[in-house]
Parts: C-alpha cells; sequence; structure tokens
C-alpha cells in the first residue's frame, strides 16, 4: 500500500490521475473500517487532509457551496439557518467523534443508501462539483447515485464540492434507529417545502438500493397545495391529503428485508415519517412550527 | 512509512508504520501509550478517543499518515492538558466556556518536563475530570474509561455547565457496558460543580 498525500487540490487530481485505483480518504470514517477490517486492501490511500480548501464553505446568493471535507460537526454549528434539513442530518450522524470527522463529501463518495445526508441533499436540491485533470462538471444529485454503493464519478475523479439550494422553506428530516445515537439508519426521510416555487422535494434513505426521491408524492402534495390554495391561505393541511402523500412515498420505495429491519417495516416507516414531516414543514410555514422558537415565545 | 507528530505535548517519531494503520496502533504498539483501548476498530464505541489538533476523534479511524505534523492528546497527557490549561485559562476545572481548544493553543501547548511525565500517565497528579470519576464510581471494568475521560473533559471545556442533555449528547459516542451510565454522568455533574465551586473561589 502506497500512502499519497497531495498538498493541494491540483496535486490530488493529477495522483488520482495518475493512480485511479486510489481511494480518497478524508474523515476516514467509512475508508478506515473497511481497512481495519480487512474488507479492504486499497493499492493507493489518497489523504485529502492536507487540501485544506476542501473544509471550507461559502455561502451565496442563491447556493451553499460546502467543501467536501467539511465535518458535520461545522454544518450544524455553521449552516442551520441555510441549510435546516443537511443541518438536522447531520446531527444524527452516529457520535460527536465521528461527526469531528466525517463530512458530506464521503457521504456521496460511498453512496450507502443508509448515508445520512442524502435525504437532506435529495429534498433541497443539489449539485455535486467533482473535478479531475480534465476538467470539473456539476453532476445533479439526483442523477448521482448509480446503484448500492455506487455513483456517477469516473476513476479520476474527486469530489471537490456540493452547490446546495439555501432553504426558502421550512425543511425535516427524519431518522428510524434503535438509538438516539451511533446508529445507522433503518430508513430516513427527507422534506424541504420550497413555496418560492410551489415545490415540495422528498428524500429517502436505506429503503431502496440507492438514496431516492418520492416523485409521485411531491407531484401530488405540489398539485394539492397548489388547488387548495394552501400556500396563500395557510390553511392545515387536511388529513386525507397527508395520508395520501404518505402512501405515495412509501410506494417509491423498494426496500428489503436486513438485519435492521424488514421491507414490510420500512415502507410503514416511511409512511410514519412522510406524514410527520409534512406536519412539521407546514406549520413551521403557517408560523407555528417548533423549528421557529420566536414564534412560540411570542405566541 | 515514517510519521512525525506530536503527542501529549513531545514530538515523536514512528518508524515502519504501514500505510493503513490507525493513529490507535501507533499510539499503542508502535509509541507504548495503551491508554487509548482497541475495542470495536470501527468508530462505535468511542473507547480510542484522543485530541486531534484539539478536537475529540475516534483514533481508529485516524489513518496514521493523516497525523504527519498535528498534535495528538491521549489520556495519558490528559493531566497534564488540564492542569496548563486551568493555568493559561485562569479557570481551576479547566472548563472556560470559550469553544474548545484552538489549534493554535493546542500547538503552543508544551508537556512538563521529564519527571512529571505526561508519557505514562503515571504522574501523581489527576485532570479534576479523572479524580471526579474515582470519587463518583464511575469506573467499573475500566476498559471505556479513557475514551470517557477525554470526552467529557471535552465537554466542561467548551460547556462548564453542561445539561444532563449536554452530557449524554457529548458522551453519545463512548460505550460503557458495565455501569449503565448513571455514575458516570454523576461523575461529570461532579468535575462541572467542583470546577464552578474553583472558580467561585477565585471570585471570577
Amino acid at each position: 500500500m502506497d500512502f499519497l498525500r497531495p498538498a493541494s487540490w491540483e496535486e490530488a487530481l493529477a495522483a488520482k490521475a495518475e493512480h485511479p485505483t486510489a481511494v480518497p480518504i478524508a474523515g476516514g470514517t467509512d475508508v478506515m473500517v473497511e481497512i481495519n477490517f480487512d474488507h479492504r486492501r486499497p493499492e493507493y490511500l489518497l489523504d485529502l487532509n492536507r487540501v485544506a480548501e476542501l473544509r471550507e464553505w461559502e455561502v451565496g446568493e442563491e447556493n451553499v457551496r460546502l467543501g467536501a471535507s467539511v465535518p458535520y460537526t461545522l454544518i450544524m454549528e455553521n449552516l442551520r439557518a441555510e441549510l435546516p434539513g443537511l443541518a438536522l442530518a447531520s446531527h444524527t450522524v452516529a457520535s460527536p467523534q465521528i461527526r469531528n470527522r466525517g463530512g458530506v463529501g464521503g457521504n456521496l463518495g460511498t453512496a450507502s443508501p443508509a448515508g445520512d445526508a442524502h435525504p437532506a441533499l435529495l429534498a433541497a436540491g443539489a449539485e455535486v462539483e467533482v473535478a479531475s485533470v480534465r476538467g470539473t462538471r456539476f453532476i445533479p444529485i439526483d442523477d448521482f447515485y448509480t446503484g448500492v454503493k455506487r455513483n456517477a464519478l469516473a476513476a479520476d475523479e474527486l469530489i471537490r464540492a456540493v452547490h446546495i439550494k439555501k432553504a426558502a422553506g421550512p425543511q425535516q428530516f427524519s431518522k428510524v434507529g434503535t438509538r438516539n445515537a451511533m446508529v445507522i439508519a433503518v430508513c430516513a426521510f427527507g422534506l424541504a417545502l420550497h413555496p418560492d416555487t410551489r415545490t415540495v422535494r422528498t428524500g429517502i434513505g436505506s429503503a431502496a438500493p440507492t438514496p431516492v426521491r418520492a416523485r409521485e408524492a411531491e407531484e401530488f402534495l405540489a398539485a394539492a397545495l397548489e388547488e387548495g390554495g394552501f400556500w396563500e391561505s395557510g390553511r392545515t393541511v387536511p388529513p386525507s391529503v397527508a395520508r395520501q402523500f404518505a402512501e405515495l412515498a412509501a410506494g417509491a420505495c423498494n426496500p428489503i428485508d436486513d438485519v435492521r429491519g424488514s421491507a414490510k417495516y420500512r415502507r410503514h416507516a416511511v409512511t410514519v415519517m412522510a406524514r410527520r414531516t409534512l406536519g412539521w414543514t407546514w406549520d413551521e410555514y403557517r408560523g407555528f412550527g417548533r423549528a421557529t422558537e420566536g414564534n412560540e415565545r411570542c405566541a | 512509512m515514517r510519521v512525525n507528530f506530536t503527542v501529549n505535548g513531545r514530538p515523536h517519531e514512528a518508524d515502519d508504520v504501514w500505510e493503513g494503520e490507525s493513529l490507535l496502533y501507533v499510539l499503542r504498539e508502535r509509541l507504548g501509550l495503551p491508554g487509548s483501548k482497541n475495542a470495536c476498530e470501527q468508530g462505535e464505541c468511542g473507547s480510542c478517543t484522543v485530541r486531534l489538533d484539539g478536537v475529540p476523534v475516534c483514533s481508529c479511524l485516524v489513518a496514521a499518515g493523516q497525523v504527519e505534523g498535528r498534535e495528538v492528546v491521549t489520556v495519558e497527557g490528559l493531566a497534564d492538558y488540564a492542569k496548563q490549561r486551568a493555568e493559561s485559562g485562569g479557570c481551576a476545572s479547566g472548563a472556560c466556556g470559550n469553544g474548545g481548544t484552538s489549534v493554535g493553543d493546542a500547538q503552543r501547548w508544551q508537556a512538563e518536563p521529564a519527571g512529571t511525565d505526561s508519557q505514562t500517565g503515571e504522574q501523581g497528579e489527576l485532570a479534576p475530570i479523572q479524580q471526579a470519576f474515582i470519587d463518583a464510581g464511575a469506573v467499573q471494568c475500566g476498559f471505556c474509561t479513557p475514551g470517557l475521560l477525554v470526552a467529557a473533559d471535552e465537554l466542561l471545556e467548551r460547556n462548564a455547565e453542561p445539561t444532563d442533555a449536554d452530557i449524554r449528547e457529548a458522551l453519545s459516542g463512548n460505550l460503557c457496558r458495565c455501569t449503565g451510565y448513571e455514575k458516570i454522568l454523576d461523575a461529570v455533574r461532579l468535575a462541572a460543580a467542583r470546577g464552578e465551586a474553583a472558580t467561585a473561589g477565585q471570585g471570577a
């Protein structure tokens, strides 16, 4: 095994071009487990810790450009207003020790269907900035996941940053597990309301071979909200609408039975999470949300 | 490969390090610092928790090559670390509530000269959190204790008056199979209370 230690992004791309089999390592929270357990013996490890720019983020007009190695702890602490869904999801990642090391770039690189960041990224809307010595491209998050632990990266490409749409409305994230910490999702659900475009987006984790959106559920809910004039009136969403949204969300799943849960349970849990996150986000949109503490105090 | 880094304020050089080796293995097997415990090797249990440039991490998930030129504090150096922090920050508990140790502070930190040695952790004086663990009976088999001490010490450094929820969150990455955690929570509360009392005593 060789340990490659590029000092800059350009050096990292050159190293990856020269050694396409090199495994990038940043937080190490996935890669080191595989090495410790002898599940993987890469020929080259490509350490990205010295590439300082990967730990930086920038808040722009419409998007947040989040460096691939920004640890979850910093997302929780600094980007809660701009990326509420991702901040909530980050808070559910493992433990403080893991959140201090792991970042969204690693989640995307591993592309596990159980990765906690994925539902939040799918719901918010995002593009992954990947680069190689050949150039840079932006992959829409909807096209990024191509199979179980597979993504759209070419062998010589590295993930540099994720461009995530800043929240224009309430976002929520919900995750089912056996504990509040140190848990791989049995399944997870992200929901973002986009009042600016009068759309809603979703993301489902651990309930299909890849993280997926529940597009039919999104379209149904957006149409129901539009037709009923709910965006203007801010009225409560009728239970029948919430129920159908939840059922359509479960319909988008293609889960398996495994050690963490059965397919049947996962479908049911997605139904419950979809209904709950809709309730939470809609309450917040109406100004009664649990995330708008100021309102609660004034009310 | 050779790795140069600082452990408990003292520069170290580890030779013949395998490229896939973890920081934990280097600490235990090459530097003779077995305080950080090797249990799950997958970041689940927190027994190997150390500070890397001031930040608590699982040393089993840090590749040895990634620590080149960086600062590590292990449980062996905890008493020294807490003492220096107290002396520089003027808060006896080490609980300064200033949002943690900056990389700059971590790098300026120096070990005591040999004698009161942070290499073995066997010098007489304990960190306040260590004393609190003893006094509260928070140690049973002791295997999880080093990781819990490092994590709890870091909590009190950035949050001098943690709520129970803060303590549970900060220690949620450290598993203990003996105590049921109650005595561990007691120990952290005790260390926090002693820290406050000491601060009040200074008229701060």
